[in-house]
């Protein structure tokens, strides 16, 4: 099989790795279709196990006989391999590079993948847009869940199921459709309870340069605004990119066409962008150079700082029109698959206390990321250290879980989940043996019959010894919304990934558990205490003497 | 009082940086010590104080149509914009307040007239608190090694040198006058700290007279007396703290640093650490940067970065890093000056000490060392912390930098320290506010001649008196981290901008819930379960004991039972419900972050209320969290209102 072909060199010995702040490993070298593994062949020592989509690139070096591969992957860690032979390091090396690049989706681990564990519960059935929708009903009779898409005929990047407002039929839904970018037409994203307001979602309208327009879409969007009430439209692009943008058969709503709302433009940076910023920061985090003015220009110079400072800002304030000003929200951008879904991801994390739990933000995740179309395939088919050419590939879903982590950071009481859950799925998002992150659409994972050939990332989160693992030990539920400071100054480096593997985390882990032993211990007396109080009410109750006054 | 132009103004705006909305309007007070700002508003007492010693600097701007600004600039990075509705009025309140915070003599200090109800026999134990001896016994001296010299009992070879050091056994009166005499302000090398298991030791002193080629065998002598006092060493280390640079400038002015040449056995080093004036500018140039009204990302960054603040933090930590692996790791003695030994040297000595000595991280440990290396020694805080009017140049932030350095280790080792960030923040509040006489004067000799001890109160048994304020929940004296040398990480990444202490007062950039208060409180309740647990134990055996005996002596039963003890139970047993405890988290310190402790400074107790009711005022009510929700409607006719700090997320 095709695997075999491509590696010369299955197993090598005496191989010696090397990693950042852990005791180097002599041992077996193994390669196999998905996964290149280090074995010391002896009990307790760690051995190690890469999923070869988990490296991003390889570089070769050569000392006499002694050949090093120094392995870059997408989860940012640096390791180095030395291999005795130089021929045996050759194919290592070549083999590592073409198994951690086959383009075939159906050669991925997922599809290999058998669950060492029981699945209680198929993550695959676990946020269908009916059960959301379930949700919804409960809350307004406004909105209806449209089948115009049930083949992907109207919108390919969308779901089949989508939720539009009640008087607005499937064939006006079609006309719109072909007035969106896509066709992505103006969905819900998300209803505000406390005051009915909605955040809708969409690509950009096809007003191109001669102002088309289109009666259907002003007619859906409008439909969602109660009587004499305006709304807010989101634009993540700054007016002139927008202008340009009409050239190109783009555009955006015009104040004429749409009296009723007032258009903001924000300045959130498109995907070439953000993949180059990502090159920049993970550079400048393994500087070893010790000096602090490089590290801060280089820092700076990233602009990741930025981007998170931004996309959150704009997050904030679609979520302020929507609680604040009791205004309605339509966000979108270009296509509206990326800055767009950063927006109202995170405009409902501050809004929704129900994201902030372990399974609503899985939920959110499914709604916002998956089902809304980010092409995920694309955009993590590579990370920082890529060499070949970028061509779709973004960090836009890692800025969405930075942006999390910020508000993590200033809220770390209101979060069921820690931080990491965010970096369990950052590494997936980018190398998973599940599912749930291959394909760029619903369409493309009902196409791969992903649900029937793989697990889902979910099934496997949602056990109760995982949960534990990811669970907040401060968690207490918040129900208020919560605003974050974007303050310069408010806003951190994300360590738990950048900084990942530059730096022991010996001490920051310490301190971790300890702060778990400090609520543990509580707990337990609270129960010990409980107990004796029983115990202490029964004696009482066993005293007839105490019962006389 | 003489001062005061004007004690009573009325219609002034105080205004809130964030979101000027949300000013205040109220009647502006001049005492002696402090500006009261009260807010006009019935049935609240809503005050701001500003301790006048606290004051940096008050800026008059040119009156404009709704009144006169007045911005008052404090030392512990507070700001305070005021509006005054007349010109003159504005002026007399400036050159007030420009008098009142420049005092002209030690008198005029606030610590002469700060008045807790203290009897003397109290006051007396303060300064007894803290006992230098004790801490050289705790280190094991004296012993066959080191002495104690009462060379300097009358501070008459060193006048800013403490009356009481420790010098090499081997080193003779002669020896030590001579070296005196060849070192800047007769600061001849004497112990700062010594290392008991392997008797390497860290001793100070300032730079010597050199020039180009002087010699002096003394000094000399003196070396060789320190190098032989650690007997396992054949060598010892001197660092010079300065740029080489700088340190070949000052032999043409007669002084320099050690010829290795003439001195046997010393391996000279240069440390790099900029001057007081190279860091007085550092310090402004990040402040501008955090007072900037919504900068940008790269605003912030580069104003850091250009600021130059934390690579001197780092090369401070450098050095101290230097001295403590010196020490621990390769037993080895070091000399360490810079010129004249009292603010690089107090940086140095002192971080090393905080790397090297767990002791120096608890609570207790950390006064004791600023009170050894920095008070004792003649760092000089009054001119330094700019505590009278007096020559600009003298003033430099070189204590703010140790207590960043110390805040910065704390971020890397979270269980290895007793205090928490709130401890170093207090402390430097303190050596800026001159209500305790702990910081005042230059040293020890002045401290003694304004009668410090008889006239003012200690900081140290304040603090102690409060520890509970002060601890770090996530310490315990038996942790791995809390033990030995601490070795940080010194990669630039590893350097934050210390938030907590240059924008302590903007609220709304901190986080909303502190992880650290909640643990505190959680610490507090298990102390409460402990207690309850062993109290229900008790009565569980009693009242099994008291059924076995009931057949015999039913009446002795009941007489013992006293009601009110069940009741005291069933209280607390309810109140450790988990629903209560919920209850009090929401209304208390974790959601809402303690004020800060300014108000211990600014306010008297009684009025410390009204301080925690203007802090709350600014969060939105509902979510009682959030600065940035209570913001202003987005207009229809304009999408920026300027009035509104609604431009934190809607600008650019």
């Amino acid at each position: 099989m095709e695997f075999a072909e491509l590696i010369k060199t299955p197993r090598v010995d005496g191989v010696v790795l090397h990693r950042p702040f852990m005791p180097t490993v002599e041992g077996t070298l193994c390669l196999t279709g998905h996964h290149l593994i280090l074995s010391s062949r002896q009990d307790n020592t760690e051995e190690l196990w890469l999923l070869h989509s988990n490296i991003d690139s390889i570089e070769k070096r050569f000392v006499g006989s002694v050949g090093s591969i120094i392995v870059k992957c997408k989860d940012l860690r640096v390791i180095q391999l030395d291999i005795p032979g130089m021929e045996e390091c050759l194919n290592i090396a070549s083999s590592i590079e073409a198994l951690s690049t086959l383009d075939l989706v159906s050669l991925m681990y997922p599809f290999f993948y058998r669950p060492m564990f029981e699945v209680i519960e198929d993550g695959w059935n676990s946020f269908l847009p009916e059960a959301a929708f379930k949700d919804l009903e409960s809350m307004t009779d406004e909105w209806r869940l449209s089948e115009v898409n049930k083949d992907f005929s109207v919108c390919p990047s969308y779901p089949p199921l989508v939720a539009v407002p009640k008087d607005v039929d499937d064939d006006t839904l079609r006309k719109v459709a072909t007035f969106r970018h896509s066709g992505r037409f103006p969905v819900l994203s998300y209803y505000h309870k406390k005051n009915g307001m909605v955040m809708m979602r969409a690509s950009q309208p096809l007003t191109g340069t001669n102002g088309r327009r289109c009666k259907e879409d002003e007619k859906l969007i409008n439909a969602t605004l109660r009587p004499g009430k305006r709304g807010y439209i989101i634009d993540t692009r700054t007016i002139n990119v927008a202008q340009q943008a009409k050239a190109r058969g783009g555009g955006f709503e015009s104040e004429a066409n749409y009296p009723q709302w007032r258009r903001i433009h924000k300045a959130l940076e498109r995907s070439n962008v953000l993949q180059e910023s990502l090159i920049k920061l993970v550079e400048a985090c393994n500087d070893q150079s010790h000096s602090m003015d490089r590290w801060l220009s280089k820092l700076e110079a990233s602009n990741w700082q930025t981007h998170v400072k931004e996309i959150l800002t704009t997050a904030c304030l679609a979520a302020q029109c929507i609680d604040r000003e009791g205004a309605s929200v339509l966000v979108h951008g270009t296509e509206g698959t990326d800055s767009t879904l950063q927006v109202t991801s995170l405009a409902q994390i501050i809004l929704d206390p129900a994201c902030r739990t372990i399974r609503g933000f899985q939920g959110l995740v499914e709604r916002e990321w998956l089902q809304a179309g980010h092409p995920f395939q694309q955009r993590c088919a590579q990370s920082a250290y890529s060499n070949s050419k970028p061509r779709q590939e973004a960090p836009v879903f890692l800025l969405f879980l930075d942006c999390v982590w910020q508000i993590l950071r200033q809220f770390p009481c209101s979060f069921e989940f820690s931080e990491s859950f965010l970096v369990l799925l950052f590494e997936h998002a980018y190398a998973s043996q599940f599912g749930t992150f291959l394909g760029n659409s619903t369409a493309e994972r009902a196409k791969l019959s992903l649900p029937e050939k793989t697990v889902s990332l979910w099934s496997w989160v949602n056990r109760p010894q995982e949960l534990e693992r990811l669970t907040n030990p401060l968690y207490e539920a918040n129900s208020l919304v919560i605003w974050p400071s974007v303050a310069p100054q408010s806003l951190l480096l994300w360590e738990g990934v950048f900084l990942r593997w530059n730096r022991s985390s010996k001490c920051l882990d310490e301190a971790y558990e300890e702060m778990v032993h400090i609520i543990e211990y509580n707990k337990e007396l609270q129960n010990k205490v409980n107990t004796l109080r029983r115990q202490l009410a029964q004696l009482e109750t066993e005293d007839p003497l105490l019962q006389t006054p | 009082m003489e001062h005061i132009r004007l004690p009573k103004v009325e219609n002034v705006r105080l205004l809130d940086k964030v979101s000027p909305r949300r000013s205040r309007v109220g009647t502006f007070y001049l005492t002696a010590t402090h500006s009261i700002f009260v807010e006009d508003v019935a049935g609240v007492r809503n005050e701001t104080w500003v301790l006048h010693s606290l004051v940096c600097s008050v800026e008059k701007q040119s009156a404009t149509a709704s009144g006169c600004p007045l911005i008052i600039h404090c030392k512990n990075f507070q700001v305070h914009h005021f509006v005054i509705p007349l010109e003159r009025e504005c002026h007399d309140v400036h050159l007030s307040l420009l008098r009142l915070s420049q005092p002209e003599s030690y008198e005029e200090l606030y610590c002469f007239s700060y008045k807790p109800n203290v009897n003397d026999e109290e006051k007396r134990q303060e300064w007894d608190f803290l006992d230098l001896k004790a801490d050289y016994s705790r280190m094991g001296l004296p012993n066959s090694l080191w002495k104690l010299s009462p060379i300097n009992q009358h501070y008459k070879v060193s006048d800013t040198y403490p009356a009481d050091l420790f010098v090499p056994e081997s080193a003779s009166p002669p020896v030590i006058v001579g070296s005196s005499k060849f070192r800047s302000r007769g600061r001849f090398p004497t112990l700062s700290y010594y290392s008991k298991e392997n008797h390497a030791a860290i001793c100070r002193s300032s730079q010597p007279l050199s020039g180009f080629s002087a010699r002096c065998l003394e000094d000399e002598q003196m070396l060789e007396a320190i190098l032989r006092s650690n007997p396992r060493s054949d060598f010892m280390y001197v660092v010079d703290t300065r740029p080489k640079l700088n340190a070949i400038a000052n032999r043409a002015a007669g002084k320099g640093y050690e010829n290795e040449d003439n001195y046997s056995n010393i391996k000279f080093q240069f440390i790099g650490i900029e001057n007081i004036h190279v860091m007085r500018n550092s310090q402004q140039k990040m402040l501008e940067v955090c007072e900037l009204r919504s900068p940008s990302m790269s605003n912030f960054l580069e104003g850091l970065e250009s600021s130059g603040w934390l690579k001197h933090i780092k090369a401070v930590l450098d050095a101290g890093i230097f001295i403590a692996k010196a020490v621990a790791e390769e037993g080895v003695s070091v000399l360490v000056h810079c010129s004249d030994g009292w603010d690089r040297t107090a940086q140095v000595c002192s971080v090393a000490c905080v790397l090297l000595d767990p002791y120096y991280r608890t609570l207790r440990g950390l006064m004791v060392l600023i009170e050894k290396d920095w008070v004792s020694f003649g760092h000089k805080f009054t001119h330094r912390c700019n505590h009278q009017v007096g020559d600009p140049k003298e003033v430099s932030p070189i204590i703010d930098q140790f207590l960043e350095c110390v805040w910065q280790l704390m971020e890397q080792f979270p269980c290895a320290f007793e205090f928490n960030e709130r401890f170093l923040i207090t402390i430097h509040s303190h050596i800026y506010s001159c209500q305790y006489g702990n910081f005042i004067g230059n040293n020890q000799r002045e401290r003694i001649e304004l009668g410090l001890r008889e006239r003012t109160h200690s900081l140290w048994s304040y603090l102690w008196t409060n520890q509970a304020d002060y601890i770090n929940p996530l310490y315990r004296p038996n942790h791995s981290q809390t033990q030995g040398l601490l070795r940080p990480s010194t990669a630039p990444y590893c350097f934050k901008f210390w938030r907590g202490l240059y924008n302590r007062f903007d609220r709304g950039m901190h986080p909303r819930q502190s992880v650290e208060d909640y643990l505190s409180a959680i610490q507090e309740e298990t102390q409460q379960l402990e207690e309850q647990l062993a109290s229900h134990k008790q009565k569980i055996a009693q009242l099994e004991k008291e059924q076995g005996w009931r057949s015999v002596t039913q009446k002795a039963a009941t007489f013992d039972k006293s009601p009110t003890a069940w009741v005291r139970g069933n209280d607390l047993a309810l109140a450790n419900t988990p629903q209560d405890y919920t209850g009090g988290f929401i209304t208390s310190s974790p959601c809402q972050p303690k004020a800060p402790d300014s108000s211990l400074i600014l306010l008297p107790k009684d009025l410390n209320q009204s301080s925690e009711t203007s802090l709350s005022n600014g969060s939105d009510q509902e979510s009682g969290i959030a600065d940035l929700s209570c913001r202003s409607p987005l207009s229809e006719d304009s999408p920026r209102d300027p009035d509104s700090d609604e431009a934190a997320y809607s600008a650019a």
